[in-house]
């Protein structure tokens, strides 16, 4: 199963679009007409063929251009790739995560050789091709995580267990939703998600935190988050907001269909072998509303989940300067009729 | 609704079981420093005070602290060079060695900063929230600290962007964080409010 990449952007002229297939697989990340903070933590489970579950770690036809927009945050802004002395044990654990999965489910693409700690890792969409002993930094261009996650979808977070607490000790944070790694490094799961509203009262965090530090090698979990973007942007970033804010401005009732678009997070968190460390990925997929709507039954619930939003859920994903515009362009596609449960398409 | 990022300041006690007591105020700081001392002339005599008077320069805190009659007293001109002094102290401290803070929250900060820097765990650290209640800023935007904060919002002293000071705040910076306030209603910002006074 060969994937063809697509050349397409991620800022300036936004050419980023999604082909049928890939609207099709999107992870829509409503079960029910309605939506508020939970324990959504199942175990990340070979899922459907062709979904992005399939495989523990999803590569699709946005790789390339993903990994080009992701070179080009880190040249204007290092800080975006941080790493605490102490985790690089669990640096090498990640690498070995990662090219492992990738080589075993996309053998087409990434090849993976282990002799002993020789490795040779080949990359051909990115066109690498790299012998390395595992273990020695010396013998790769850049840091382990840096030089691996360049190569893999999805933002990273490295969590250090002690103290009962999981620390944000390293990470590649390129295609966040308005979160700084900068500032957030060093912290723990109850300081970084100190910003988030509502989930601390409802018991949310201290029961995910509870759950997570008895997460087990070898049994990895995922969940579903989202929030909306105004172009097809993966750097939403704080440190750019002073730059990217102002799209929030454009929506207007002819453009909604291009212009909004829906953004999930797959996360998935695996307990690693050598460090003990928790690697927390972070995936985004975007589709905007013109997309979401060929599916008839994401239009009709997505219309409801954000038309019912409780208003401080709004305000915090940054949705309200365009909430009402959006809502009102969704109704067309709303006849108000059932929608089944779960979260596939009928 | 206390910010769950934020440090908790329980106020200073006198570790009676420590060895040596490494003490650095700031400003208003001082009488905290002076009622757990006050009496104590063996802990004093064991004492390292590093003194900076901030915002009470013109008070007698400095001689009330050397009437104390510690082991020594820096009494510094800034918070930074307090901060360089206590590097060096913490570089030398010895085993069972209890270090204190006392002052506005941008030095506490500071001060527990550099105790990670030297393997001091922050939690060990006593600390006591005294004087005004200004804020140490980062903006996320060009990572400039502004101190003394306020005010919300605010011009960041290094880019200029009017920012919002959120309510987070990493101990690794010793810093809240402002973030632009403006960029989706350029030209109309909101009220300034003192918040921090
Ligand atoms: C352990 C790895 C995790 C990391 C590194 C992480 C990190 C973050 C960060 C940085 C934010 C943004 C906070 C801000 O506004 O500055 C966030 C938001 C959030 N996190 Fe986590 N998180 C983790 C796990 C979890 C888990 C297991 C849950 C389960 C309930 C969870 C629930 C949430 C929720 C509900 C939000 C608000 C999202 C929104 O409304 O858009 N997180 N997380």
């Amino acid at each position: 199963m060969t994937i063809q990449f697509k050349k397409e952007t991620f800022r300036d002229d936004f050419t980023f679009s999604n082909s049928p297939e890939a609207i099709r697989r999107f992870p829509f990340p409503f079960d029910k007409d309605q939506y508020m903070y939970a324990v959504n933590i199942e175990q990340h489970m070979p899922g459907p063929e062709k979904s992005p579950y399939e495989f523990p770690i999803d590569i699709d036809e946005h790789y390339v251009a993903e990994m080009e927009d992701r070179a080009l945050v880190l040249k204007q802004d290092p800080l975006r790739c941080q790493s605490l002395p102490h985790m690089i044990t669990a640096e090498w654990d990640l690498v070995e995560l990662l090219m492992e999965s990738m080589a075993k489910n996309y053998p087409e693409h990434f090849q993976l050789t282990r002799d002993g700690d020789r490795w040779h890792w080949v990359n051909q969409p990115l066109g690498i091709d790299q012998r390395f002993t595992f273990g020695d930094t010396a013998t790769l261009p850049c840091p382990p995580m840096e030089y691996i996650t360049r190569q893999c979808q999805g933002d990273f977070n490295l969590l250090d267990q002690r103290h009962d607490n999981l620390w944000m000790d390293a990470g590649i944070v390129t295609t966040q939703a308005d979160w700084s790694l900068d500032f957030d490094i060093g912290m723990n799961f109850m300081e970084w998600h100190a910003p988030v509203p509502i989930a601390h009262d409802l018991g949310v965090f201290d029961r995910a935190l509870k759950f997570l530090l008895n997460l087990q090698q070898g049994r990895p979990v995922r969940r579903l988050n989202w929030t909306m973007t105004i172009n097809p942007r993966l750097d939403t970033s704080p440190e750019n907001y002073h730059k990217w804010g102002i799209d929030r401005t454009t929506v207007t009732p002819e453009n909604v269909g291009n212009k909004v678009h829906l953004r999930v997070e797959l996360q998935a968190l695996w307990r690693l072998p050598r460090s003990n460390a928790i690697v927390f990925s972070i995936r985004a997929y975007l589709i905007k509303m013109e997309e979401l709507v060929t599916i008839p039954k994401w239009a009709r619930r997505f219309h409801r989940v954000l038309r019912d939003l409780p208003p401080e859920l709004a305000d915090y994903k940054g949705l309200t300067r365009y909430r009402e515009t959006t809502v009102d362009w969704l109704s067309k596609y709303d006849d108000g009729a059932p929608t089944s449960p779960g979260f596939f398409p009928d | 609704m206390p910010i769950k990022s934020r440090p908790i300041y329980p106020g200073l006690k006198l570790d009676q079981r420590a060895r040596r007591h490494l003490v650095a105020a700031e400003g208003e700081g001082a009488l905290a420093v002076l009622a757990i001392f006050e009496g104590k002339g063996d802990a004093a005599a064991s004492a390292t005070i590093v003194y900076t008077p901030g915002g009470s320069a013109g008070e007698d805190h400095a001689e009330k602290l050397a009437d104390l009659k510690p082991d020594a007293l820096h009494v510094m001109p800034s918070q930074e060079t307090a901060i360089v002094r206590l590097n060096g102290l913490l570089g030398n401290a010895a085993m069972g060695t209890r270090l204190y803070a006392a002052g506005v929250e941008g030095f506490i900060g500071k001060v527990i900063a550099s105790g990670l820097e030297h393997g001091v765990d922050h939690q060990s650290i006593y600390t006591e929230h005294c004087g005004s209640l200004a804020r140490r800023v980062q903006c996320v935007h060009c990572k400039g600290m502004t101190e003394n904060v306020t005010a919300t919002p605010f011009t960041c002293s290094h880019c200029g962007l009017n920012l919002f000071v959120r309510d987070h705040y990493s101990r690794r910076l010793a810093a809240f964080q402002g973030v632009v306030v403006d960029c989706e209603t350029p030209g109309e910002l909101p009220e300034i409010e003192e918040l921090y006074r």
